[in-house]
């Protein structure tokens, strides 16, 4: 028996889901390494982004005590942007029991990384895992750009390119349909304005979801999450939709930034940083192999991420802590083969993880074939009418209303309208059902 | 705002050699060439004189995109060295 740079649980990858996992097995007293390509912690991570407060308890319980948390997000925007114009839904819920908070990765995911080390986790940062070491079909090690270290279990948490999962095998190429690609920017803007424009308090949140806008008719969203004193904007866009249409995010970014909408909650901003990532949005029919012979994926590695709702991390939080349960069980019965890991997906299978991919594992399939109407022309058309609603030119109301619904048959070839609605029929029936 | 001034704002310590080696013969037969607009940190740019692909590697944001978008699957990208790459102090 190997006992040199030997442990019991490796994790690769200190995000929610690495660290999640690594806080647990070292709380039931066990040894594990948690192995982080970047110089901290959250320094290679990017997300909109809001943390979800419930699924973050099951895993830091006090983390609202000493968490680096921006502002607890009690308004819920949805706006509907057209070329020049947009109609907005706002949900606002002042209730005291927190959903999501605003945080930064860099700082939330290295404070993470520092309790789990309070607890017995051990840190190996700036390090990238260059391999898996396989013996007889069995993960029993990672190699390093030094040196090879081994473990009973080795859990993959690298991230939406898991280059590790493709090189065991467990996954296939990404397809440019399964992933978003993901541009951002942090403004810095004062609190003061931040609260007036946003109709905040102090320490209250606000997250906008984005449709149409520079992405009419393409299958992204946009985003604007409320920092304590800065604001967070971005968007996200298959990768396909990019390649199809020839266009750089950024620029996108940049006309959603100048919509007559946006640009005033932003303005005289100043930028702090830009970022970019990719989003696995490839949902419950894209999932690899979740676990093979000493080894399990988590997080965003197993394209655990439900975009329809913006989760992605308390997913990658719980498939973390369920591989740890799991990982436990094995180093009690000292069988690390897929004979005990299986176990890892049984639980993803009876918990929300799943069960909601499960629920939306049409959604991709429709979105991608309907985009164009879904997400350009029915939003367009949704300004139209408010247009002609708000109207006031002396033309009977009737007589609009009646324009209204033949523009809808004109402008719109009958069979398609058709299709569009056999797709939603299709899709609430696939989630319903 | 130019995307170069935008990418001023990321901490990056780049490495002396790139981790984004694309095929110099697949790159002169692919037609898309989508790597030169899909990337967020507009890394790649198409040399038409030289027939060659200009790598800005130091730019990267190690986001992946270019990888799934080679329509040859002939980018070998490999993350940079540990020390090395994007620092995202927000993220």
């Amino acid at each position: 028996m190997r006992t040199e740079n030997k442990t019991e649980v490796i994790v690769v990858g200190g995000g929610p889901a690495g660290i999640a996992c690594a806080v647990t097995i070292a709380r039931a007293g066990r040894e594990v390494i948690l192995i982080e390509r970047g110089n901290f912690a959250g320094s290679k991570n990017v997300f909109g982004g809001a943390i979800y407060a419930q699924p973050t308890r099951e895993i830091f319980p006090d983390f609202e005590k000493t968490a680096p948390l921006e502002r607890k997000n009690i308004i819920h925007k949805y706006a509907l942007l057209g070329e020049e114009d947009s109609t907005e839904v706002t949900y606002r819920n002042n209730d005291e029991n927190a959903v999501s908070y605003s945080v930064f990765r860099g700082k939330f995911d290295r404070w993470m990384a520092d309790e789990a080390e309070k607890e017995g986790v051990i840190l190996v940062t700036e390090t990238v895992v260059e391999d898996l070491i396989v013996d007889d079909g069995q993960v029993v090690g990672v190699k390093t750009e030094l040196e090879d270290y081994y473990a009973n279990i080795v859990v993959l948490a690298d991230g939406v390119n898991s280059l590790l999962a493709r090189k065991v095998g467990l996954r296939e190429n990404i397809s440019p349909y399964d992933v978003a690609v993901s541009v951002k920017e942090v403004i810095k803007l004062d609190k003061d304005k931040i609260n007036d424009r946003f109709h905040l308090n102090d320490d209250e949140g606000c997250v906008y979801q984005l449709f149409g806008g520079s992405m009419l008719g393409m299958l992204g969203l946009g985003f604007i999450y409320t920092n304590k004193d800065s604001v967070s904007i971005g968007l996200g866009v298959t990768l396909n939709e990019l390649v199809e249409n020839k266009v750089k995010p950024y620029e996108l970014l940049d006309k959603i930034k100048a919509h007559p909408s946006i640009a005033p909650l932003i303005k005289d901003g100043e930028l702090l940083e830009y970022s970019a990532h990719l989003i696995p949005e490839g949902g419950y029919n894209c999932l690899p192999e979740l676990f093979a012979d000493g080894v399990m994926i988590v997080g965003d590695a197993a394209m655990l991420v439900n975009n329809l709702h913006w989760e992605g991390t308390n997913l990658a939080m719980m498939s973390g802590k369920y591989a740890a349960e799991t990982a436990l069980q094995a180093l009690v019965e000292e069988d690390y083969t897929s004979e005990i890991l299986c176990r890892y997906q049984q639980r993803l299978e009876q918990s929300f993880v799943l069960k909601d991919l499960k629920t939306y594992k049409d959604l991709m399939d429709v979105m991608h074939s309907r985009c164009a109407s879904f997400l350009g022309y029915f939003p367009q058309k949704i300004n139209e009418f408010f247009k002609m609603f708000t109207s006031v030119d002396s033309v009977p109301k009737k007589e609009k209303y009646r324009n209204f619904l033949k523009s809808v048959f004109k402008d719109r070839n009958p069979l398609e309208l058709i299709k569009d609605g056999g797709n939603l029929l299709k899709l609430l029936w696939s989630i319903l059902k | 705002m130019s995307i170069d001034e935008k990418l001023f704002t990321v901490k990056s310590v780049p490495d002396n050699v790139s981790h984004l080696n694309p095929d110099e013969n697949e790159c002169r037969c692919c037609e898309s060439k989508a790597c030169t607009f899909v990337c967020p940190a507009n890394v790649y740019e198409w040399d038409e004189e030289n027939q060659k692909l200009i790598v800005n590697y130091e730019n990267c944001l190690e986001c992946g995109a270019c990888r799934i978008a080679c329509e040859r699957q002939s980018l070998d990208w490999e993350y940079p060295k540990g020390t090395k790459g994007v620092k995202f102090k927000l993220g």
